[in-house]
C-alpha cells in the first residue's frame, strides 16, 4: 500500500520535473549514477580513512618511536618498542587474562547461555520477561556495570562482605587481592554478556525447522536425543558465531575492568586494551602505546581470516 | 487417576528443575541491580549492616540532592549532545553509501565495500593513541565532534551492512521505473529509500545511540574538560570524590542507567532485532 503511494509520488514528481523527456530517452544515465558517486561516497569513505584507517597505519609507523607525543617523532628506535613490550611482565599476564576471559566464555557463559535459550525458546508465561531481564545486563553500560559490582564485591559494605559476615567469618577484599581480582572480573563478564549469547541462540532456535525435529521424535528418538543429535547440530553455526563474538569482546574489554581494578593489583587483571592504557595513553608514550596497538591489530586480524577461514567457510 | 500421576512424576521434576534454574539464574541478574537501587535509599550506617533488604528508613534525600544538583543534568545534558550528534551523522553518511553500494553499479564497488568492512574486524582501542594525535593535529580535541567523528567512523561498517542489505531488497524495478520517468538516484533516495527504511534505520540508529552513550574509551582520551564529560566519565570522577560514601554512589549510578532501562523497555523490540541481527550478519 505505501509503496503504491510512493510510486504515485515518484511519478509525479518526474511529470511536475523539467527533465523528463531527455532522462526518458537516455533512461539511468551515467550522469546521475556520477552526481550519486561523488555526493554520497565520500562522507563515509573520507571519515572512515581519516579516522580508522590513517591511524593504523600511523600507529605503525608511531611504533618505531621514542616519542611523548609533542612535535614531530624523531627518536628512531627501530624495533625497541615491540621488545620492550614482549619483555615487560604485565604484557604477558594480560595476554594471559585475555585466554583466561576466552575460557570462562566457553566453559561457562556458553553453556549456560544455550540452556537458557532451549528453555526460553518456547513459549510459556513469563518466558518473554525472563529474556527481556537476562538481556537487560547486555545494554548497560560497562563502566555502571562495573561500579555497581565494585559495590557487590567491596570489603566493608557490599553483598559479598555481608553473607561473610552472616557466617561469622572476617570478609575479603576481592577486588585487592591478587589471587581474586580476576577472578571477580570473569564473574562479572558473564554476569554481563550470558543474555547476548542467550539472544543470539534464542533468534537461531525459533528460525530452526521444527519438522526436523518432529521427525527424529516420530522415528522414536527422545526429547534429549533430539536435543543432541537435531538441535544442536543444527545449532553449529549459531555457536560458533558466538565463540566469535565471545573472542573478539574478550580482546576489546577494557571499561568494565576500570571501575573495578584498573588492571591491578599487580597488573593481575589487565586486559590487553587496559594494558595500553594503563601504559600507553595515560603516560603519553605514543611509541610504546602504539606497538602494543599494533601487537593487538596484528592478534584480532589474524584471528578474524583464521577462525573465518577454519570454522565459517560456509557462511 | 493414579495412572495419570504416574506418568506426570518424571515431567514434573523436569519442570521444577527448569523452574529452579531459571529463578536462581534471574536472582544472580536482579540481586545487584535491585541492591544498587535500594542502596541508594539507604544511609551509610544502614548500608553496612543490611546491604540486601528494603531500607527501614527511606532515605530520599541522597536521590534528591542528585537530582537537584546541575552536575548530573549536565552529564546527561553532554552524553545527548554526543550520542546524537554521532546518530545523525552516522545515519547520514552510512545511508547515503549504503544507497549507493545497493543500487548504483560503478568499478570498484565491491572492493570499496570490502574496505569499510575492514572496520570489523579490530576495536577503536588499537589506534588510539594515533586517533588521539589526529584529532589533536584537527583542533577538535575537547569538543564534542572530537569524540563523535571517530564514533560515527567506527560504526560505519556495521551500520553500511545493515542498511545496505535492507536497501537491497527494495525493488529494483522501482528504481528504473522512476529514473525513466526522470526521477534522479537523489530524489528516490530522499523520497522512497528513506521512508521506506523506517524499521532500520530506527535499528541502526538505537544499536549507535546505545553505544556511544555508553562510551568511555573515546570520551576519555578526547575531553579534558570536565563540563564537556558524558556521564560514564562523570560517574567514575564522582565515585573518585565519594570513595566510601556508597549510599551517594549507588543512589547517582541508579539515575544515571534510568535513561538507558527506559529506553531498553520503549525500544526493546529494535535493539534486540538489532543488537543480535546486527551481530548476525557482522
Amino acid at each position: 500500500m505505501t509503496v503504491a503511494r510512493r510510486i504515485a509520488i515518484v511519478s509525479a514528481m518526474g511529470v511536475a520535473g523539467e527533465t523528463v523527456p531527455q532522462a526518458a530517452i537516455r533512461g539511468p544515465s551515467w550522469d546521475g549514477r556520477f552526481t550519486v558517486l561523488i555526493l554520497f561516497l565520500p562522507p563515509a569513505l573520507l571519515l572512515f580513512t581519516l579516522f580508522v584507517v590513517l591511524p593504523i597505519g600511523e600507529a605503525a609507523w608511531y611504533s618505531g618511536f621514542n616519542w611523548n607525543g609533542f612535535g614531530k617523532p624523531t627518536n628512531w628506535i627501530g624495533f625497541d618498542n615491540y621488545r620492550f613490550v614482549l619483555e615487560t611482565r604485565a604484557f604477558w599476564l594480560a595476554l594471559r587474562n585475555n585466554g583466561l576471559i576466552i575460557a570462562v566464555s566457553l566453559a561457562v557463559q556458553l553453556p549456560l547461555a544455550l540452556t537458557l535459550a532451549l528453555m526460553l525458546a518456547e513459549r510459556f508465561r513469563g518466558a518473554v520477561a525472563l529474556r527481556m531481564l537476562f538481556f537487560m545486563p547486555y545494554i548497560l553500560a560497562e563502566i555502571a556495570t562495573g561500579l555497581i559490582f565494585s559495590f557487590v564485591y567491596d570489603g566493608d559494605y557490599g553483598l559479598v562482605a555481608s553473607i561473610w559476615r552472616t557466617f561469622g567469618a572476617e570478609p575479603p577484599h576481592l577486588l585487592a587481592s591478587t589471587d581474586t581480582a580476576m577472578l571477580a572480573v570473569l564473574i562479572v563478564i558473564v554476569w554481563k554478556y550470558f543474555g547476548f549469547h542467550m539472544m543470539l541462540f534464542i533468534a537461531a532456535l525459533q528460525s530452526l525447522d521444527k519438522s526436523l525435529i518432529e521427525a527424529a521424535r516420530i522415528d522414536g528418538a527422545t526429547r534429549s536425543q533430539a536435543l543432541r543429535h537435531v538441535v544442536i547440530p543444527l545449532l553449529y553455526p549459531t555457536i560458533r558465531l558466538s565463540v566469535f563474538f565471545a573472542i573478539v569482546g574478550s580482546l576489546q574489554l577494557f571499561d568494565l575492568v576500570m571501575p573495578l581494578t584498573r588492571g591491578g593489583p599487580a597488573d593481575s587483571s589487565n586486559t590487553m586494551v587496559s594494558f595500553l592504557y594503563n601504559n600507553g595513553i595515560s603516560r603519553m608514550r605514543v611509541g610504546y602505546g602504539s606497538a602494543i596497538g599494533v601487537i593487538l591489530f596484528v592478534i584480532c586480524v589474524t584471528f578474524a581470516f583464521t577462525y573465518k577461514r577454519w570454522f565459517m567457510r560456509d557462511e | 487417576m493414579s495412572n495419570a500421576e504416574i506418568t506426570r512424576t518424571p515431567l514434573d521434576s523436569a519442570a521444577l528443575f527448569k523452574t529452579a534454574f531459571l529463578a536462581v539464574v534471574a536472582v544472580f541478574v536482579l540481586v545487584p541491580l535491585l541492591a544498587t537501587l535500594l542502596g541508594g535509599f539507604k544511609s551509610l550506617g544502614e548500608l553496612r549492616v543490611n546491604p540486601f533488604g528494603l531500607p527501614r528508613q527511606w532515605e530520599w534525600q541522597n536521590y534528591a540532592d542528585i537530582l537537584f544538583s546541575g552536575r548530573y543534568w549536565q552529564l546527561l545534558r553532554n552524553s545527548l549532545i554526543i550520542s546524537t550528534l554521532t546518530v545523525i551523522l552516522t545515519l547520514i553518511t552510512a545511508s547515503m553509501a549504503a544507497f549507493t553500494f545497493a543500487h548504483v553499479k560503478f568499478y570498484g564497488s565491491s572492493m570499496l565495500l570490502s574496505y569499510l568492512t575492514l572496520g570489523l574486524l579490530f576495536p577503536a582501542a588499537t589506534a588510539v593513541l594515533p586517533l588521539f594525535i589526529k584529532v589533536r593535529d584537527l583542533g577538535l580535541l575537547d569538543t564534542y565532534f572530537g569524540v563523535a567523528l571517530p564514533q560515527v567512523a567506527f560504526s560505519l561498517a556495521m551500520s553500511v551492512l545493515l542498511l545496505r542489505r535492507f536497501f537491497k531488497d527494495i525493488p529494483h524495478e522501482l528504481l528504473e521505473a522512476a529514473l525513466v520517468d526522470g526521477c534522479s538516484y537523489i530524489k528516490f533516495f530522499r523520497y522512497v529509500t528513506l521512508p521506506l527504511s523506517r524499521p532500520i534505520l530506527a535499528t541502526v540508529g538505537t544499536i549507535t545511540f546505545v553505544n556511544s552513550w555508553n562510551a568511555y574509551l573515546l570520551p576519555l582520551v578526547m575531553l579534558n574538560t570536565d563540563a564537556l564529560y558524558p556521564w560514564p566519565l562523570g560517574i567514575m570522577i564522582y565515585q573518585g570524590e565519594y570513595s566510601s560514601e556508597w549510599h551517594l554512589i549507588l543512589a547517582f549510578i541508579t539515575l544515571t542507567i534510568l535513561p538507558t532501562i527506559i529506553l531498553f523497555l520503549l525500544a526493546q523490540k529494535h535493539i534486540v532485532a538489532g543488537l543480535t541481527a546486527g551481530a548476525v550478519k557482522g
